[in-house]
Formats: C-alpha cells, sequence, structure tokens
C-alpha cells in the first residue's frame, strides 16, 4: 500500500510567543488527528505539549481548533484535510504551552452554580424515588456534556466581551440540567438574570455547531432558561403586578 | 546536588485520583470532619471512570424480584474463579444498592423501568438483570455526579493536573508525598495523616488496551516502594470486545452493554460460536471465557478480515439501538464508518483492567502500610481471577466510602502525623531524581522506552501464557528497567507541560506492575479466570484458597504465596444455593 505523508501543522509556543512548526507524518488507515499528533510527539517533538486522555471522544480532554475549526483531535479523521492540516490551541482561554490552555476558569464558574437541592420531602423520604423516563429524559440531553469547552471556546461573548458577564454554554447547558430536572425545586433565574448573565446570549447557535455531543444547546438549554427568566423578569402583566404588591416569592439563589 | 525549592501543603486526608473511589473517599472523609485534598494527573471529570459504559451492578431488585445481596454475592466469586477476598464481596454485594440510590439522591439521573424505578440491563456472568444505567454513559453520569458532589461539600478541595512520583514515611507511618505540577513542572510537598490510593489500573503496559495515557500504575507502584504488598498481580482482564478496526481506533472499548442488549457474536463464516464455549450463557458468559473464546476463534483460522470476530446487534430496531447505545453508534459511525444499526462490529480482546493490585483490609482498604489506604482499581481482592462487568463502578463507591471514612478516622487518631520530621535528604534525592532526565539530552527517547514495554507486555504475557514466556518477558522488563534509569527528554531541558519528562516518570510504574504481574503468573501454577496457562492448563482445587503476594525486599521482588481463611458458613451457604456456574478452565 502506498504511504501517504501528512503535513502537520502545529501551533508551538508559549504566552510570550510562537509559530506554526511543520511535521510530516505517515498517514495510516483511520488515522485521527490526536493520532498524528501523538505520532510527532513520540517520534520528532518529545516535549509536544497536548492534553489527551480516553482517544474515544468520552472524556473531552483533547480540544482544539483544526483547521481554524474547534473540533476533538481524537474524533477528527485525517483523512478530512487531504495533504495538509493546522491544529492551533483553543483561543478563549490562557495558553500554557503548544496545545494546551488553563481551562481552570470554567472550574470556577462551575462552582458557583448552587447545586442539585431535591425538596425537604424528598430529602427526608426513605424510600426509592420513582421517575418517568419521559421527565428524565429531558435532563439526559444535558447530561449527555463531557466539557469539553469547545462551545465556551466558540462562543463569541466570551471571546470578545468579557468572562465576567457570561457564565457560557456550557453553563447553561448544566444550569438547564438542574433546573428542568424532575426533583429539584431552586429557582436559579435570579442567578440567571444576575450572574450566569444569560441574556448576553444573541443565539448565533456557534455552541451547537461545535458541540460533538449533538446538545442543541441553543436550542434546548439557552432559549428555554432564556423564556423562564423573561417569565419572572420581563412579563409586562407580571411586572405591574410586582410594583403592586411588592411581595413577590423570594428568589433561593442569586 | 542542591535541596531545590519546593512549597509545603498541609491537609488531614490526600486522596491520590479524582475517579469514583477517589471522589467518593473525598466526600466520605470531608463529611467525616476531614480536610481532604483530591489531587489528579489529569483535569477534574476526565479520569477513566468516564469510560464506564455498561452500568453499576446493585442488587436492587428492579427488574428481577427475585434478586438478592446474596445472589450477587454468588456471582462475584464464582466469576472471580473463588480466589476473591469473600468479605470484601459480600460488603460490596450487601452495600452497592444503597450506594445507587444514594447517587440518585446526588442528582444523577438513571434510565427508568415503566414504574418509574431505577432500570437495571442483564450483563455477563450476572443471574438477573442488575446493572443500573444511563443508555451506555454510565461512567460519566457517575462522574458528573460526584464531581458535582465533591466541589460542592465543604473541606473538599482539588489539585488538578499534579503527578506524585514519591510516598514519604515516618516511623513506618504514610506522612505525606512529593509531586509536580505538570503544567510548570514545580514541586509540591504534600503532608497529610492519611493518604488514599484511588489511582486506577495499569492498562498502558498493554499496546492494545481501553486505558487511556493515565492509566500507568502509578498507586501499585507508589505503595510497592513504601513497602505495601500487592496481590493477585498476576489477573489482568482482557475485555472481549475492543474495536480492531481502523488501526488508529484499536482497543477502544466496545461496551459489554452491546450484548447485553442481545447482541451476538460471530466467527468469520457466520457461526454463532459462543456455543461451543459455553452454550448456558453464550455471549453473556463470563469475560475471561468469552475472550479466550475469541481468540481461540481467531487462532483456528475462523477470525474476522481484521483478525477478531463479528458483534452483531442489527436485529433490534434502529431507534432502539440508537437510545441505548448511542455512544457505541457514533463511535462506530465516526471512528470506523460503520453504521451498526445496518452492519456487524469487529472486536477482538483488549487489555481492560487490573483486578490485582494493593492488599488492602476489606472493612477499611487499609493496606500493609499504617496510614496508607486504597480503593477502587488500585486495589485487590474483591474481583479475585476475573471481574464481572458493572461491578467496578459499584466497588468504587462501596469501598471508595469506606476507605474515605477510614483515612478521616486514621488522621484524626493521629494528628502528629502532618508534622512528623521527615528525612529532608530523601526528599532532595527523590527530587534530583525527577529532574535528572532534563538533563540527559542523549538518553533514551522514553516514549520509544514505553512502546517496548508495551511490545514486550503483549508479546509474552498474552490471554493465554507459558513459563517460557514468562521468563522471556520477565528478563526483557528487568533490562527494561536499567535503560529507563538512563532515559532522556530528547534535549529539552523545559519543565512547562513537558510530555516527554512525564512519560520519563510514568515508565517507574509501568515496569513495577509489569514485573509484578510477570513474577506472579510465573509462581501461578494452573488456569484460573484472567489466568490461563497452555503449560498448566487445569484449574487445581488446592490454589482456590491461594493468593500470590508481591512485596519489595533488600534483594528485589518477592512473591510468596498465602492461604485465605476459608469463608464463615452463610457465606458457603449462599455459594452453594446459587445458580450461577463455576467453571473450571480445564476438567479432564
Amino acid at each position: 500500500m502506498e504511504i501517504a505523508n501528512l503535513d502537520l501543522k502545529i501551533w508551538r509556543g508559549d504566552a510570550k510567543g510562537g509559530d506554526l512548526v511543520s511535521y510530516r507524518v505517515p498517514v495510516r488507515e483511520g488515522m485521527v488527528v490526536l493520532d498524528a499528533v501523538l505520532w510527532v510527539q513520540a517520534n520528532m517533538a518529545p516535549d509536544l505539549a497536548v492534553r489527551w486522555n480516553c482517544k474515544a471522544a468520552k472524556c473531552g480532554s483533547c480540544s482544539a481548533e483544526i483547521d481554524g475549526f474547534p473540533r476533538l483531535m481524537c474524533k477528527t479523521a485525517v483523512s478530512e484535510y487531504p495533504g495538509q492540516v493546522t491544529v492551533r490551541p483553543m483561543k478563549a482561554f490562557p495558553l500554557v504551552r503548544d496545545l494546551v490552555t488553563d481551562v481552570s476558569w470554567n472550574y470556577e464558574v462551575n462552582q458557583q452554580i448552587p447545586p442539585f437541592t431535591p425538596s425537604d420531602k424528598d430529602a427526608a423520604s426513605s424510600e426509592p424515588w420513582r421517575m418517568q423516563q419521559q421527565d428524565v429524559e429531558r435532563v439526559m440531553e444535558f447530561r449527555k456534556c463531557i466539557e469539553c469547552f469547545l462551545c465556551q471556546d466558540v462562543c463569541h461573548v466570551l471571546r470578545e466581551h468579557s468572562q465576567t458577564q457570561f457564565f457560557g454554554p456550557r453553563f447553561m447547558v448544566r444550569i438547564a440540567a438542574l433546573e428542568m430536572h424532575p426533583k429539584d425545586v431552586l429557582d436559579r433565574r435570579p442567578l440567571l438574570k444576575g450572574k450566569a448573565g444569560v441574556g448576553y446570549c444573541n443565539v448565533t447557535k456557534c455552541c451547537t455547531e461545535v458541540c460533538p455531543e449533538h446538545i442543541k444547546i441553543t436550542d434546548n438549554a439557552i432559549i428555554p432558561l432564556k423564556e423562564r427568566m423573561d417569565d419572572v423578569y420581563f412579563d409586562p402583566v407580571r411586572s405591574v403586578v410586582r410594583l403592586l404588591g411588592r411581595r413577590s416569592r423570594k428568589p433561593a439563589a442569586r | 546536588m542542591s535541596a531545590a525549592p519546593y512549597e509545603t501543603v498541609e491537609t488531614d486526608v490526600l486522596v491520590l485520583g479524582a475517579g469514583g473511589a477517589g471522589l467518593r473517599g473525598a466526600i466520605a472523609a470531608a463529611e467525616a470532619g476531614a480536610r481532604v485534598l483530591v489531587i489528579c494527573k489529569s483535569l477534574l471529570g476526565k479520569a477513566h471512570t468516564v469510560m464506564a459504559e455498561g452500568g453499576v451492578a446493585a442488587a436492587m431488585h428492579n427488574v428481577a424480584y427475585q434478586d438478592s445481596w446474596e445472589v450477587h454475592f454468588a456471582d462475584t466469586m464464582k466469576g472471580g474463579k473463588l480466589i476473591n477476598d469473600w468479605r470484601m464481596a459480600e460488603i460490596h454485594a450487601r452495600e452497592s444498592p444503597e450506594r445507587v440510590l444514594e447517587l440518585e439522591r446526588w442528582g444523577a439521573v438513571f434510565d427508568r423501568t415503566w414504574q418509574g424505578r431505577i432500570h437495571q440491563r442483564p450483563f455477563g456472568a450476572h443471574t438477573y438483570p442488575r446493572l443500573a444505567h444511563i443508555g451506555d454513559r454510565t461512567g460519566l453520569e457517575l462522574i458528573r455526579t460526584l464531581q458535582d458532589r465533591a466541589v460542592h461539600t465543604k473541606g473538599v478541595d482539588v489539585h488538578m493536573e499534579v503527578t506524585v512520583f514519591k510516598l514519604l514515611k515516618t516511623e513506618g507511618r504514610i506522612a505525606g508525598v512529593i509531586a509536580y505540577r505538570r503544567a510548570d513542572g514545580s514541586v509540591i510537598l504534600y503532608r497529610c495523616g492519611a493518604l488514599v490510593l484511588a489511582s486506577g489500573g495499569a492498562g498502558k503496559m498493554y499496546r492494545v488496551t481501553s486505558n487511556s495515557w493515565e492509566s500507568t500504575g502509578d498507586g501499585t507502584a507508589l505503595a510497592y516502594d513504601a513497602g505495601a504488598q500487592l496481590r493477585d498481580m498476576e489477573m489482568v482482564q482482557f475485555h472481549p470486545t475492543g474495536m480492531v478496526w481502523p488501526a488508529g481506533v484499536r482497543g477502544i472499548l466496545v461496551t459489554e452493554g452491546v450484548r447485553g442488549e442481545g447482541g451476538v457474536l460471530r466467527n468469520k463464516d457466520g457461526e454463532r460460536f459462543m456455543e461451543r464455549y459455553d452454550p448456558d450463557r453464550m455471549e453473556l458468559s463470563s469475560r475471561d471465557v468469552v475472550a479466550r473464546a475469541i481468540n481461540s476463534e481467531v487462532l483456528a483460522g475462523r477470525g474476522t478480515p481484521h483478525a477478531g470476530a463479528f458483534l452483531d446487534i442489527t436485529h433490534k430496531k434502529p431507534e432502539y439501538i440508537k437510545r441505548k447505545l448511542p455512544s457505541m453508534y457514533e463511535q462506530f459511525l465516526k471512528l470506523a464508518h460503520v453504521d451498526i444499526t445496518k452492519q456487524p462490529m469487529e472486536v477482538a480482546p483488549t487489555i481492560h483492567y487490573a483486578m490485582g493490585g494493593v492488599r488492602v483490609e476489606a472493612e477499611t482498604g487499609a493496606s500493609t502500610v499504617p496510614g496508607l489506604f486504597a480503593a477502587g482499581e488500585v486495589a485487590s481482592g474483591l474481583h479475585g481471577a476475573n471481574r464481572l462487568g458493572g461491578n467496578s463502578l459499584s466497588d468504587l463507591l462501596v469501598f471508595g466510602k469506606r476507605a474515605g471514612e477510614a483515612a478521616a478516622a486514621a488522621a484524626k487518631a493521629d494528628p502528629a502525623a502532618i508534622t512528623a520530621r521527615l528525612d529532608v535528604s530523601e526528599v532532595d534525592t527523590a527530587i534530583a531524581d525527577l529532574v535528572a532526565p532534563l538533563d540527559r539530552a542523549a538518553g533514551e527517547n522514553p516514549f520509544r522506552l514505553q512502546t517496548e514495554i508495551q511490545d514486550v507486555m503483549s508479546e509474552h504475557a498474552p490471554i493465554v501464557r507459558d513459563r517460557a514466556g514468562l521468563e522471556a518477558g520477565l528478563a526483557s522488563i528487568l533490562d527494561l528497567g536499567a535503560r529507563a534509569r538512563r532515559c532522556g527528554t530528547g534535549g529539552s531541558s523545559t519543565r512547562a507541560f513537558n510530555p516527554g519528562w512525564h512519560t520519563a516518570q510514568d515508565l517507574h510504574s509501568m515496569l513495577v506492575n509489569a514485573e509484578a504481574l510477570l513474577r506472579s503468573a510465573l509462581a501461578r501454577q494452573e488456569s484460573r479466570g484472567a489466568h490461563a496457562r497452555t503449560d498448566y492448563p487445569k484449574t487445581e482445587e488446592s490454589l482456590a484458597s491461594v493468593n500470590y503476594v508481591a512485596e519489595k525486599t533488600p534483594d528485589g521482588m518477592r512473591v510468596t504465596a498465602e492461604e485465605r481463611p476459608a469463608m464463615p458458613d452463610y457465606l458457603a451457604e449462599a455459594l452453594r444455593h446459587s445458580y450461577a456456574r463455576y467453571t473450571p478452565e480445564a476438567t479432564e
């Protein structure tokens, strides 16, 4: 069999600067971009920094920008890019070295989301809970998230505005999973309006496009969350009622 | 040699590893009032537990009302070919339902029965449908639930991308560890009152494996170097169904859930060959039996084009397959361009799990070194000679919790351990060893050595072993040990996220695991479970009560046979009454 070669350009460098470096990689049948990168690491550049784990699109570690498009390297076949491909680190996060970025901001955001909270009655009950399949299926879509942070990387609100006003698509999915959980009773709408900043999303659906788990982030998570928030804060009739009453429900989470 | 600068961090309980066992242990220790620090080699939530697909085994009898802990216990013992620690198997079977229900109360969302209870699917060698699951991504659900619970539990802190390279003791007791940050190579000295190892397995010492780069057996090697005993190290599980094609994805797991949902195995002639190996249980036989069956078919020339077997689920409706096995559908479509609703999958055995590991006390997970605990894959005992599918996730939950609680108690009982004086020269020597490869520009490439270890193990300790092969393998591994001590990092001296340097550290762990496996496999002169030998094809009844224990001595590694006490009558009774089959390897 004829051995084809791939011209693999990898961005090498650190926060101080860097450039694309070209490597010639022999292509094997069924090779994915991560294989090619690891081949370079094993044979040409042992210090090539890259993050990866499962190599089966289950852990979400090997996120990168492949020919400019945010993707998982382990799930991207080399054959999609005959002859040449360029791999760069994710742009939305501070660079550590080569293809590795500092994604710790995401973990800080997650910590600010109040966790799953069942009702006192459910919590106190010693009986196993009953839930119907059709009720849990809705949140299962969100719980497929492998935290690859590609949606965070592509989100233009996070890229161009700031990471202080919007939690980003990943955490809209996280909040949606909690809010729509059949047994969760906490009201996270004040959080959505405030720190989580769901209003900043202007529904361009770039996050949905890059999600390797095919979660319909915008349609199924963000838009319903926007509606929930609007329902309390921007419904004209309710505003009037609130103005008159001044005794609306006390929000549980800020 | 100058003493390198390092920072010192103090905690009551230090947990090594952030998979299921580590996180469950951390939560338990914090709830017991300890300050807990979890350190992991990767990012939080990426541990190998996410790869678990099929489910978590627990006798909740939601689907089969006859199920009970006694039956689960008997299935586990018979699957493990009776060399399990029976007390661990009992605790596991009794406590796993509670641990699963607890997960649900922390927000996990399982598939449901029509009555709204947690659904349970059938799995290999489990008498009844017993695996609570979420499609085929149960591990992800488990880790995400524990991760969120842990970061919102007061007293738990996590240090990500930190690798431990030495355990420190004072007066025979664990007092801390030394580690480096992967991002910048800086060294940290962790002082702790107790240490929980939850670092997973060592699958990376084989070429074809379902394990990630992390599974280099660090925990077993660190414990061994600290003087702890290792047990059953010859027992490594080949999962029967890994992907074989294309070459790039070889070894990636195909969940046993495919067979649980009705998938059948055929050879190239279309024959459903399991009829010849285990006519009762067919595809749902235990993993050791199915793996060897596929291996035998391939050796007899009845393998598929890429030397495997066909796994076919196309008789089920496409919608059903996509709902029950979504990630398998996606995985084959993307990586192999195979639509599993229309075409069979090609599969072959892949290294998957280490049944052996650190020898622990059943109740507490305490190792033979004071202050050192272990839980999950790094520990040994529960699974014996062969692990049943689904018993690993329940293992993590049950024994993770127990080890965390015991570690918290140990730390509280001996608060002086955190401040006990350490041998400074020992710390300096360890750090000097750590950074040495960075200065050896001409040293051997660590990735190359890693590949050589994998080649040796794949060739000399395969699915079916013999004495000559094992001895040749041992000689090669000892030789590689000497070469690994002289390896370099290819001329790059950066300490910032340098994978060549990281791999140089991993080599030692892999070599300790490999040596223990080979020596224990030589010692066990019979075939039992995952350990099959052509020169001793029969299962020896006299060895059913024997475990092989590996230990560090001044003259190197020593493996000794140890008798296990007999189980109490009520457990023996449960075994006698079960329907599960016990299949000795060759009964002439």
